[in-house]
């Protein structure tokens, strides 16, 4: 899948950059190191910006397209930040069969996000995920570490309005 | 040379050791197709086309990286290898859009080489989801047709080679397209515009923004005098678009061919090598006795001028301030030559044909607009255009008798040819240098030391009581070594010659395009210099301080070199521009 990219502003606090920057100090002459050093600024940021991704490039010394392009080879790095609430619907194998594509398709509808998005007040994001160890739940979502289970698509209105309140 | 013992195909055969599969193949006459391999450049063994088959080896190897040992047994050509081969040719061709009747690159495609020769029977046989790209025709001089992309990387490695790396491969699997970060258009990233990566493209998928159509149309305008300039480096390549060998100097049928297409006059981009070096031999004298900034770098080459503006803004006041031979040219013909035939200069179209694109962005830029608009240069069509203009045409080129430029801005000199070869603008330079310094007409004119295809070369030089040292570079990963020595006040040059592509603009990203099986085993840029140091040998004045023209020109308009109308038309100025 193409990774989505946020249009959301970039809000990276002075002590955040001071942790990139030291982040960045430490690999610097190591071979390689445009891996681990997006995984840990992906650890302070929470997800690679284009600012995040520019200083990378000029602190270590290499194109930013080569960082860009290791950034979206590997599904483990995020292009879009992640929301105060991140709501994470399971498309496993048991989830899926019991609807949760539906479920899906109802947050997307109601918060105006696809997965792997945030809404422009940073409140929601949304992310697909596999299979979570809860099939005996199924369908399944987490919101934060809050987990809910044996859903319908007519409980997703409550569960949402429980955090926009 | 210590030597190993292998057979292909059977054939005993005796090669060094460290040769690869595909070059060993060579020795034994053999071919190997490949596609993504680029020597030195691009040697990934992606592509699997250039597959073979090794006695006792696991699985069919990439020939093109693969070692020989000693006693190793190969098979280039059994039915397990031809029917790998043919299969993934149709697996690129799943996601290649095929609009090959109307591509700028049919009967110039290495795919299409390749579907023909390993008999490809059905170029739709995976056809499946496929979904389209938009094309990038975000800059003014080039196309990227993503659709048409195989994802070689073969671009990506010659833009890295460029020290440039604008471009690379992004997201993964079937989604994977070769673009900018963030996916930027080009337009919006630090490209330089050098077209290497055109040049480098196996398909259709990167073109120069083709501006054939557009000069057909002036031409055809009876209120303009469209008058076309060539470069000096076009001469010793435009012959292999129409089959002739590499290294041809085709001048005399390119002019007949310039003037059959309806230009209303023919004019040598060399006459304005010689006015560059005029004024940029005064500058560097002028520099080195006021205590001006050194080294002084050259102007010339348009995408190493984006390239410093991009990545090291802080060096531009080293740049001379000498406009390019391309704008001088233009500049001239718009101001002293339409004074003279007293032609209104609005109704002048100049049509430059340029070994580059990159020349497509500077004819652009803002500095060479006078207040009321009117540009130095029109319209910049590279060599590969102009073939495409003479064979629309229905001309043939190579039954065309050999003219002569127009003579008022047509007469050049051997100093003058040489630009279109790294290291020539040094050389010319010296040899109008030499004569101003000693006072004298200096004799020994050849400067071999400057020449060649080396990536960076350095000379010193006593001109009359002066010690000169100077660099020359070529492609601009070796500027980018010459630049951080200055940076790091390590360069102790008082002149630099810098050209952005390997080579100088004989190997520009304008210039035809040979496959990658001719430019892995022949130095391309070597040969189509040598049509041009030929030339400069045989030409009647090598200096450009001799030529009339240029003396004419000074004595009746410019006055002094580095003078005040001299430095209204022929000099300019540099913007900084942002990295990223």
């Amino acid at each position: 899948m193409q990774k989505k990219i946020s249009k959301i502003p970039f809000k990276g606090t002075p002590e955040q950059e001071e942790q990139l920057k030291a982040i960045i100090a430490k690999h610097k002459d190591d071979p390689g190191a445009v891996m681990p050093v997006l995984q840990e600024a992906q650890d302070v940021y929470g997800y690679l910006p284009i600012e995040v991704q520019q200083m990378i490039a000029e602190g270590l010394n290499v194109p930013l397209e080569e960082v860009f392009g290791v950034s979206t080879f590997y599904s483990q790095f995020s292009l879009t930040p992640k929301g105060e609430y991140n709501i994470s619907v399971c498309l496993g194998t048991a989830c899926y069969v019991k609807g949760s594509g539906n479920i899906l398709n109802k947050i997307t509808e109601m918060l105006g996000i696809e997965a792997e998005e945030c809404t422009q007040d940073g409140k929601f994001s949304l992310t697909a995920c596999r299979c979570i160890g809860a099939c005996g739940l199924a369908p399944v979502l987490t919101v934060n570490d809050e987990v809910y289970g044996r859903l319908t698509v007519d409980d997703v209105p409550t569960i949402l309005n429980k955090y926009t309140a | 040379m210590e030597m190993i013992n292998i057979k292909i195909n059977g054939m005993p055969l005796s090669v060094p050791a460290g040769s690869t599969i595909l070059e060993a193949a060579r020795y034994a006459g053999i071919n190997i197709p490949t596609l993504c391999f680029l020597k030195d450049i691009n040697e990934i063994g992606a592509c699997r086309m250039c597959v073979v088959e090794v006695k006792r080896a696991r699985s069919l190897v990439a020939a093109c990286v693969y070692p020989v040992s000693e006693g190793m047994e190969i098979f280039t050509n059994t039915k397990r290898v031809q029917d790998s081969r043919r299969t993934t040719l149709e697996l690129i061709l799943s996601k290649h859009k095929r609009k090959c009747l109307s591509c700028l690159r049919s009967e110039n495609c290495e795919l299409q080489k390749l579907c023909l020769e390993l008999g490809v029977e059905d170029e739709g046989r995976f056809d499946g989801a496929n979904p389209s790209c938009e094309k990038d025709e975000s800059t003014a001089y080039l196309v990227r047709d993503n659709d048409k992309c195989i994802l070689c990387k073969r671009c990506v490695a010659a833009c890295h080679n460029q020290y440039v790396s604008v471009i690379g491969a992004n997201n993964r699997g079937f989604d994977s397209v070769i673009g900018c970060a963030y996916e930027k258009k080009l337009a919006d990233v630090s490209c330089v515009g050098c077209g290497q990566c055109i040049v480098s493209c196996p398909t259709g998928a990167l073109t120069e923004r083709d501006q054939t159509n557009d000069v057909f149309d002036v031409i055809n305008d009876p209120e303009k005098i469209v008058i076309v300039q060539t470069a000096p480096s076009i001469r010793a390549a435009l012959g292999e678009c129409f089959d002739m060998p590499i290294g041809t100097n085709v001048k005399g049928k390119m002019v007949a061919a310039l003037k059959r297409l309806g230009f209303d006059k023919v004019f040598d981009t060399d006459f304005g090598a010689d006015l560059t070096i005029m004024e940029e031999a005064n500058e560097l004298i002028a520099r080195i006795k006021n205590g001006g900034k050194l080294p002084m770098i050259t102007s010339c080459s348009p995408g190493w001028v984006k390239f410093c503006e991009h990545y090291y803004p802080e060096l531009l006041p080293h740049l001379s301030s000498c406009k390019s031979p391309q704008q001088m040219t233009g500049a001239i013909i718009k101001s002293y030559y339409a004074e003279k035939e007293g032609i209104d200069p609005k109704k002048i179209v100049v049509v430059s044909v340029m070994p580059c694109t990159a020349k497509k962005f500077e004819c652009a830029r803002e500095e060479f607009a006078n207040e009321e608009g009117i540009t130095d240069v029109d319209i910049v069509i590279t060599t590969r255009e102009l073939a495409r203009m003479i064979k629309r045409a229905q001309i043939n080129f190579k039954d065309l008798p050999d003219e002569e430029f127009d003579p008022a801005l047509g007469l050049s000199t051997g100093a003058g040819v040489i630009f279109g070869a790294t290291g020539g603008v040094m050389e010319a330079a010296l040899r109008t240098a030499a004569d101003v310094l000693t006072g004298e007409s200096q004799e020994n004119i050849e400067y071999h030391e400057v020449r060649g295809t080396k990536g960076i070369k350095e000379a010193s030089y006593n001109l009359g009581g002066a010690d000169i040292k100077v660099a020359v570079a070529s492609g601009l990963s070796n500027a980018a070594k010459l630049l951080e020595m200055i940076k790091n006040g390590e360069a102790d040059y008082q002149f630099i010659e810098i050209m952005c592509c390997p080579g100088g603009c004989v190997n520009g990203g304008g210039q035809p395009i040979q496959p990658a099986n001719v430019r892995n085993f022949n130095d391309i840029k070597a040969m189509r210099a040598k049509a041009i140091y030929e030339e400069d040998r045989n030409l009647p004045l090598r200096k450009s301080h001799e030529s009339p023209i240029i003396k004419e020109l000074y004595s009746t308009y410019l006055g002094e070199p580095g003078g005040h109308r001299a430095h209204e038309l022929l000099h300019t100025t540099y913007v900084e521009r942002k990295k990223y």
